[in-house]
């Protein structure tokens, strides 16, 4: 076994490599760079540059670019590695026969793979203790997916943008955070040490903050920021310290070689427990895990394409990232491989499934998506903490395109049905004629995050819930199960209010007061007149173009986005379809056990006999779901129930508040943070400052009592010290200031005299 | 070392130029205004040709040697000679300080705070200078000493002079508290010096007598805290903080900025400098008091934050919590603290010296600095709004931006402190520093969540950008509204620096930590060879 992971290293040398894998460091360099331009110039490049948006599009396209020729070059890596390419040497063909041989077939019957070496580049960056530490870029498959990933739906959400945030007063300022959003999760992604991923990560959270806050004149939008961040920092502390022990147990920063010494040195299981613990802290933040979730539904208050972009498909996706990044450290910390149970998949299993009882009572249309995101980033989890790394992965990869889609399709609902309206309750329905592409797209992306059969969720959440069970966490695979149900159950219910059924309120055509349109709690941006007179027909404090219209098709910029994701949607899922024995995506992201810096991770084999029962869960929610909707929704059956009956009350009141979380945190604050911070203060003022002042009056009151009694008696030069300059400070200053002052130099003169003769005395006896 | 001695009177000319400048001063008549400016002006920035000199000549690979060493007999009755150097600790202060004072001038130019009478305020500025610039590169402790107090004088007068409305109680606190702090410190000075029976108060013979002769750690322990008393009060270090909230708020804008960015390190630096490298066993004695006075600073600090009213008085409280940070890196009293020290140093120089330059402007501005009455500066001035969200997210520690550089390298030290210290006790502080960084960043946010967005408050509503006047605002007839216009173009001279070195360090530290980290090692090899 030894003998041949040293063989790989070598052949890791023969591996092909080329331009763009060495240079993968400048696709986050580009976005970087072009929000700078966006920022100092953005307003001043005047129209050729959509006021800097174009700047921000075109970076994100030639990020794209280039990822995508890394991408190439790294299957084409792979594939020299594996033998069958014409890269490879024979060198590496005969070590790869060998290693076949003798290391024993997996679970399953899998054949160990040949490892590919990921691309490294670094540059110094800071040095301490002697020590250079770096800064640069760490390609392999995950991250390459990754940046493939985030590049693709960057680009389109930027496009979108151009047309749904048009006239917007802050339209250039919103492109310039996307972009620098786009760099620091790119930064991250490619992250070659935890600093690094540090970096991007706390980018990200800047970037969230203003763009959840970009409407900041609400006092709402601003709040919802504020919470971000903030709850988001609070899970950061774990990231800080988890960092820190890393390093000083590996003694390294570096990505591999934290991974290396996690599955090696095997004493120190504990301190590996207490580090993840740390992690997860910081991933049940960022991803929106349970207890932390509450940031993400409140984050809607940004405009849609953040929406679609941080809190959905990428940005949040971040915590996953840290797991899979670092897995051999959660894989031996948490003991993955016993099965059973542990934090990970814990949090994960808890998170589905109170997220998917809490988008079954949302009226917000994005805050059904928004608590779909916090389940589906729950199975992420899972997947992790149950051994599905590939699933998991795959996972993220397939969400990020239908989830992408399914925001950006409630953000065309709302930009040319609904008027800026996200309620589905009142402004949605019966819309499907009216936006044929919308429906379609946001119909595909449905099925496919429900799960349906030969969509792309079905090939990665089924892989997830068929490899719990596999792995020994029946438990988890029985969570999966009721999250799919539910899921489908919210999706159909969401469906149907927005696309079926009557049309209501905006969506019939009525118009609501202009200004009470401001005054809507999400989509509330006022379009005003840029001072440069951007938008020739935004003038008027309305959407001109579509005002008065009604319901109606978005706009090409709107429409093709849409299209291009919902393709994805579709067809993301085939690079992994196990019924189909397709294993791309496991080939070329999944790395191998031989270079000793990634588990031996087992995978299910696929049987349609497993699957059977999570199609059928899926089918039968789809009819209740969608049966139910239109029971309760048109024909008016068991409407009002909540209100009739205590328990269906109860339950609904629970979940309406949110199991009552924001309150708790929010009494947490109100009734520990600030009297907390009061009385820090009033320590301050009455007692530190208390014993100087107080201790002063004392004194003051000595010295009087020694200038009356000793001095003017005559005893002259004993004391002159502390009250004769207090005398004289006093002097100068009497009548600005009661008497502290005088105190003050009495009492620090007198006490220095008595003090520094007590020490020179001591110090010269000893 | 003739090498190291090349061109040594640039240090001089670094120090002393200033005091030149203010002599000139002195001649020109008090109404001479604008010649006031211009001469100090010249003299601030003729300072920094010097040390930007000095840093060009400076041998990089050499950090950890004292550079441009001068060794010239001074006053030869009490045995203290004129001794100065230059290595990678002094280097970045030197030219920092040099730096603000030219920017503070600059903002200046239109910015003299009542009762104006440049002349004074400029020419005590510089005399200012003076004591800061020879405290970074002082290599004799009386020299030091007088340094470090020639800056009381002039910061207790622009205290007292221009300051707020009770200047007089905030600079008396200022000089007294600070002065009481240097008695001991003088004090340990003098101990040391009859103790080792030295022949001078150099720095270097003082550290190496110390470790030849085995002075007991008792001994050390007790001349450590003559000097922990100076230097703490200096820092200020909690519990003896309490006269920084009334100095900064009292102060001019310019009093606060060169408080926050130069002041305030003169004790921390004092630590690095003399402390450590001269009395290692006193240093490991008061490492755990230190550590643990630094985690209270940081989170009373905060809280101290959260409560406050006004906008610059929780800037001044946000600087005991930063200071703690760097108190905590010197605690553990390794080479990953110290350099985080030395670069939360640098980093809070520039980021809070920015905030108090933007509090200074919104107070001119608004005539107030109470948060509750200001709302939507964004709305009414982008850029200055921007910028102060800029200073606020460097000064949480956001990586990318200088701060993270000073903090985060300061926690990750106290997971493992040098041999012989409590790890328990460190990993304790550590957590609780990590908490403190969420707190920070309640504060900071709440603060620009208060200030900054939202639409302006109805006294204020009608000045700035908000009704289309342009960025001079002087359309609206309401008075409180008349003054608030954007960044104007002294401010973006002064500010712009600042702000680009805040992202150069953030996004390159090596540009540091290579100036520090031998400069740290040498300071620690008494630490070092005293093992656990």
């Amino acid at each position: 076994m030894l003998f041949a992971a040293e063989t790989t290293e070598a052949a890791a040398e023969a591996l092909k490599s080329g331009w763009f894998l060495d240079h993968a460091w400048v696709i986050p360099v580009i976005p970087a760079v072009a929000f700078a331009i966006i920022i100092l110039f953005g307003r001043r490049l005047g129209k050729p540059f959509a006021h800097g948006a174009y700047v921000g599009i075109a970076s994100m396209a030639s990020s794209f670019v280039l990822s995508l020729g890394a991408v190439v070059q790294w299957i084409s890596r792979v594939n020299s590695a594996e033998g069958g390419a014409e890269g490879a040497s024979a060198l590496g063909r005969t070590i790869r026969a060998f290693g076949q041989g003798i290391i024993p077939h997996a679970e399953g019957g899998e054949a160990a793979r040949a490892f590919v070496a990921p691309v490294v580049k670094t540059f110094t960056w800071w040095q301490s203790g002697g020590e250079i530490f770096k800064i640069g870029s760490h390609a392999d498959g995950l991250s390459l997916m990754l940046i493939f990933v985030v590049t693709l739906i960057s680009t389109l959400v930027q496009i979108y943008s151009l047309e749904y945030v048009r006239g917007d007063r802050r339209f250039t300022h919103f492109f310039g955070a996307l972009t620098l959003f786009s760099a620091g999760m790119l930064a991250m992604v490619l992250a070659e040490n935890t600093i690094q991923l540090l970096l991007g990560w706390e980018i990200m959270g800047l970037c969230s903050f203003m763009l959840i806050g970009h409407w900041w004149e609400e006092r709402a939008n601003s709040e919802a920021a504020l919470k971000a961040f903030w709850t988001v920092r609070v899970g950061d502390v774990g990231l800080l310290v988890g960092i820190t022990m890393l390093f000083f147990g590996s003694g390294s920063f570096s990505i591999e070689k934290i991974n290396e010494w996690a599955l090696t040195n095997q004493k120190s299981t504990q301190l590996l427990f207490w580090t993840c613990i740390a992690l997860l802290c910081a991933v049940i933040g960022k991803s929106g895990q349970f207890p932390l979730h509450t940031w993400l539904p409140d984050a809607m208050a940004g405009p849609t394409p953040v929406s679609s972009l941080l809190h959905s498909s990428t940005m949040v996706v971040a915590g996953v990232f840290l797991v899979a990044r670092l897995y051999p450290v959660f894989w031996v910390g948490f003991h993955i491989a016993d099965g059973g149970i542990n934090p990970l998949a814990l949090i994960g299993g808890i998170t589905i499934l109170i997220s998917g009882l809490l988008a079954l009572v949302q009226v917000d249309i994005k805050k059904v998506l928004a608590y779909s995101t916090v389940g589906q980033l729950g199975y992420m989890i899972m997947g992790l903490g149950v051994g599905a790394w590939t699933p998991a992965v795959f996972h993220i990869f397939t969400h990020a395109f239908f989830k992408a889609c399914l925001f950006l399709g409630a953000g065309s609902v709302s930009h040319s049905a609904s008027h800026h309206s996200f309620d589905m309750k009142k402004d949605m329905g019966g819309l499907w004629k009216k936006m044929p592409i919308t429906f379609a797209t946001f119909g595909v992306s449905t099925l496919a995050l429900m799960g349906v059969p030969f969509l792309s969720g079905f090939f990665s959440k089924d892989e997830i819930i068929d490899n719990a069970g596999h792995n020994g966490y029946v438990a988890f695979q029985v969570i999966g199960l009721i999250g799919a149900f539910l899921t489908t159950a919210y999706m159909s219910r969401t469906v149907y209010l927005t696309f079926f059924g009557q049309a209501r309120g905006a969506a019939a055509g009525e118009h609501h007061d202009e200004h009470a349109a401001a005054h809507d709690p999400h989509d509330a941006h006022e379009v005003e007149a840029e001072p440069e007179g951007h938008d020739a027909h935004a003038g008027v404090g309305a959407h001109g173009h579509d005002a008065h219209a009604g319901p109606h098709e978005s706009p090409w910029l709107i429409t093709v986005p849409l299209a291009v994701l919902a393709i994805g949607a579709a067809t993301a899922g085939y690079l992994n379809a196990a019924p189909f024995k397709i294993e791309k995506f496991t080939e070329w992201v999944e790395p191998s056990a031989l270079g000793k810096s990634f588990p031996a991770v087992s995978h299910a084999a696929f049987e349609w006999v497993k699957a059977l029962p999570s199609i059928l869960i899926v089918a039968s929610a789809l009819v209740i779901g969608f049966g139910l909707s239109k029971l309760v929704y048109e024909k008016k059956k068991f409407y009002g129930l909540t209100g009739r009956n205590p328990i269906a009350g109860g339950i609904y009141a629970f979940l309406w508040n949110k199991y009552y979380l924001d309150a708790l945190y929010g009494q947490i604050v109100r009734f520990v943070g600030h009297p907390l911070a009061k009385l820090a203060y009033w320590i301050n003022q009455n007692i530190l400052d208390g014993v100087i002042n107080g201790a002063g009056k004392t004194s003051v009151a000595t010295g009087r009592w020694v200038y009356r009694w000793i001095d003017q008696r005559g005893v002259d030069g004993i004391v002159n010290g502390s009250a004769a300059t207090a005398k004289g400070a006093g002097g100068a200053l009497r009548g600005t200031e009661s008497g502290r002052i005088q105190q003050y130099a009495s009492l620090l003169f007198g006490a220095a005299a008595v003090a520094a003769i007590a020490l020179v005395l001591y110090v010269q006896a000893k | 070392m003739n090498h190291l001695t090349d061109q040594n009177w640039l240090l001089t000319a670094g120090i002393f130029t200033p005091l030149l400048g203010a002599v000139v001063m002195m001649f020109i008549p008090r109404a001479e205004e604008q010649l006031h400016k211009i001469v100090a002006l010249a003299a601030a920035l003729l300072t920094l040709v010097f040390g930007i000199v000095t840093m060009a000549k400076f041998k990089y690979d050499q950090a950890d040697s004292l550079q441009f060493y001068v060794d010239k007999t001074w006053i030869p009755v009490i045995k203290s000679r004129y001794i100065l150097g230059m290595d990678g600790l002094g280097l970045p202060l030197y030219v920092l300080s040099m730096a603000i004072v030219a920017l503070v001038i600059i903002y200046s130019w239109n910015h003299i705070p009542a009762p104006g009478n440049p002349k004074a305020f400029l020419a005590l500025m510089l005399l200012l200078e003076v004591g800061m610039n020879g405290t970074f590169v002082a290599q004799d402790l009386i020299l030091f000493f007088v340094f470090f107090e020639i800056v009381l004088l002039p910061m207790y007068f622009m205290i007292g002079v221009w300051g707020g409305e009770n200047r007089q109680y905030a600079s008396l606190k200022f000089f007294l508290f600070t002065l009481f702090g240097s008695a001991f410190m003088l004090l340990g000075f003098l101990g040391l010096f009859f103790k080792t029976g030295a022949t001078t108060f150099g720095i270097q013979e003082l550290a190496g007598l110390v470790q030849s002769m085995g002075i007991s750690k008792s001994t050390q322990t007790l001349i450590f805290a003559g000097m922990f008393l100076g230097f703490a009060i200096k820092v200020p270090m909690f519990p003896f903080h309490t006269w920084l909230p009334d100095a900064h708020t009292q102060a001019p804008t310019q009093g606060s900025v060169l408080l926050a960015a130069i002041l305030l390190k003169l004790g921390t630096f004092g630590f690095i400098r003399i402390g450590i490298p001269i009395l290692p066993l006193g240093a490991k004695a008061w490492a755990p008091v230190i550590a643990i006075l630094a985690v209270i600073g940081i989170i009373y600090g905060a809280l101290g934050c959260l409560a406050q009213t006004d906008m610059k008085r929780l800037i001044a409280f946000s600087s005991v919590a930063h200071m703690g940070f760097v108190m905590l890196g010197i605690s553990t009293l390794t080479s990953f603290g110290l350099n985080a020290a030395m670069f939360g140093m640098v980093a809070h120089g520039l980021i809070t010296g920015m905030l108090f330059f933007v509090a200074g402007s919104v107070k001119e501005r608004y005539h107030t600095l109470e948060i509750k009455r200001l709302s939507g500066m964004l709305k009414q001035m982008p850029h200055l709004g921007w910028i102060m969200g800029f200073c606020a997210m460097a000064s949480l520690g956001l990586p990318g931006l200088a701060g993270f550089w000073g903090e985060f390298p300061a926690i990750l030290s106290s997971y493992n402190p040098a041999p012989g210290l409590s790890v328990t006790l460190f990993r304790t502080c550590m957590v609780i520093a990590a908490i403190g960084t969420v707190l920070a960043a309640g504060y900071l946010l709440w603060l620009y969540q208060r200030t900054a967005f939202g639409e302006p408050t109805a006294e204020f509503a009608g000045g700035g950008d908000d009704h289309g006047h342009g960025t001079d605002g002087h359309g609206a007839a309401d008075d409180h509204a008349s003054d608030i216009h954007d960044v104007n173009l002294t401010e973006w001279i002064a500010w712009a620096p600042l702000l680009a070195a805040i992202v150069v360090f953030g996004v390159y530290p090596q540009f540091m930590f290579k100036l520090f980290d031998p400069a740290v090692s040498f300071a620690l090899k008494g630490v070092a060879a005293i093992g656990g």
